[in-house]
């Protein structure tokens, strides 16, 4: 979705970095980049420490030491949260919530005008949604609230997108659109994170994996 | 009716009541929708237990209960925050220590002092007498700044609600935004006390979106409802405590909650059918 062309060029770096939560070292010592156009898998048991290392990336929680460059100025990030996190009874359709998507590029901006509006219509278009859009959110199967919210990380046209475990308690189908979607975007040059505790069931073509085990990161090419 | 009507707006006093109520109950309204969609509805409760607390100790020692009790509970609503994004702590559980500690030291306050008098009973149950200009052009700013405030910042209030931690990752100032609606909370919860009094004032955050909610699919359609209601229920509530000389807080109540009532019995029948 990003217009940069694909070029090994890093757009996030960690160096050092480490994490400490409720007294508790969760990541130690990480360094590694994240560069333009990679497909990179963060892989480890659960509780490893994989949503937090995002989250640290993010800017959601704080670091204890280290250093994270984001390289490119005012670089986007499109992040796509476990879903469990949500009301599911929210009373939204699910244009409103791909919208929102939009506000991070729109900076003090109040409405929504045709460039945003066409990005949320693209975004549901390409995870087959479009049908979807009037529709509740609190009606919608657990795979079609996914693909709502991996629209909405989409819609803001992010340098990086971050996606942790998009196809937690999916069926099949789901998770194959959200796959091929993925697998789309990659081609188109976008850079993707994406966290998964079953990296062989995917068989997508990366670039590279990032194994956090006891507590330290393991980069693989 | 319109005689009725002619009769109560020919009073200084209820003139000014109804206007402070009819602003209270719109910001309340738009505050009440983010307040029970983030799950965070008994701040209300806790905010207006402190907020009694605030005046009794006020008038205790003479100073203007107003302008004393605004900062305890604007502080106040900054704790319940800061304990409620901490982890560590169960805000829920903290909002009802608050709540229960301060009416325990509002009621010690008072019967130590002044005793339990009409003062102290006006702030349990409200009471019209008691709104005064000052109030009433409190209550316009507030409004007006919550009115702007959902008019030019309605998507980001939308997204943050819907999910605070991607609002925050897209580069929202979500902190901005809740210290905000914190101090906007405050103001009408001190506001809002003087006519409905402790027990009811959360009411006014709370039944409205619910009722919206059992009528409206989408955001937007549960923040414009929930106005409504909350104005219509204000205003029936209200005209009805002077026709039946009955106490306004609880009458304004009672209308909401047939709203409520009446909106969730609808929305079972018409998803049956």
């Amino acid at each position: 979705m990003s217009d940069s062309p694909v070029e090994k060029t890093p757009i996030i770096k960690l160096e050092g970095l480490s994490i400490v939560l409720s007294d508790q070292l969760i990541i130690k010592d990480a360094s590694f980049s994240i560069d333009h156009g990679d497909f990179i898998y963060i892989i480890g048991e659960n509780g490893s420490g994989k949503t937090t290392l995002v989250r640290a990336i993010l800017g959601l929680i704080p670091i204890k030491s280290g250093k994270i460059t984001v390289c490119k100025k005012h670089a986007l990030i499109g992040y796509l949260p476990q879903e469990s996190n949500l009301d599911p009874n929210f009373p939204a359709t699910v244009e409103e919530i791909v919208s929102t998507g939009n506000l991070g590029k729109m900076r003090l901006r109040p409405f929504y005008k045709s460039a945003e509006k066409s990005a949320t219509k693209n975004a549901m278009k390409l995870l087959r949604i479009d049908s979807l859009a009037k529709k509740k959110f609190v009606n919608l199967s657990g795979g079609q609230k996914q693909k709502t919210l991996l629209a909405r990380a989409l819609t803001s046209s992010p340098d990086i997108l971050i996606l942790d475990e998009p196809s937690n308690n999916l069926d099949a189908v789901s998770r194959k659109d959200i796959y091929h979607a993925l697998e789309t975007l990659s081609e188109q040059g976008q850079t993707i994170l994406l966290i998964t505790h079953d990296p062989e069931r995917l068989n997508l073509k990366h670039s590279k994996t990032i194994e956090i085990k006891d507590k330290v990161t393991h980069v693989y090419a | 009716m319109l005689n009725l009507l002619t009769e109560i707006f020919s009073y200084d006093f209820l003139t000014r009541a109804f206007l402070a109520g009819a602003l209270i109950s719109i910001v309340a309204a738009l505050v009440g929708v983010t307040l029970v969609l983030k799950k965070s509805a008994m701040i209300g409760d806790g905010l207006s237990h402190t907020a009694l607390s605030a005046f009794t100790i006020a008038t205790a020692l003479g100073f203007a209960p107003l302008w004393f009790s605004l900062p305890v509970v604007i502080i106040t609503s900054f704790v319940i925050l800061k304990l409620s994004t901490n982890r560590k702590f169960r805000g829920d559980a903290w909002i009802a220590v608050l709540a229960a500690g301060s009416l325990a030291i509002g009621t010690l306050t008072a019967s130590l002092t002044t005793g339990i008098n009409v003062d102290f009973t006006s702030f349990l149950f409200g009471s019209i007498l008691a709104v005064s200009t000052q109030e009433i052009i409190l209550s316009l700013i507030v409004a007006i700044v919550c009115i702007l405030l959902y008019l030019f910042s309605f998507n980001r209030i939308f997204a943050i609600t819907f999910d605070e931690e991607f609002a925050r990752s897209i580069g929202i100032k979500t902190n901005l935004y809740s210290a905000i609606f914190s101090i906007i909370c405050s103001v009408i919860i001190v506001l809002g006390m003087r006519l409905l009094g402790t027990l009811l004032i959360s009411s006014l955050l709370i039944f409205p979106t619910l009722t919206a909610m059992q009528l409206s699919r989408t955001f937007r359609g549960v923040v414009f409802s929930s106005v409504i209601i909350s104005l219509l229920a204000f205003a029936i509530g209200f005209v009805l405590s002077y026709a039946l000389n009955a106490p306004t807080g609880a009458s304004i109540v009672v209308v909401n909650l047939i709203f409520l009532l009446f909106a969730f019995i609808s929305h079972q029948l018409l998803h049956k059918t």
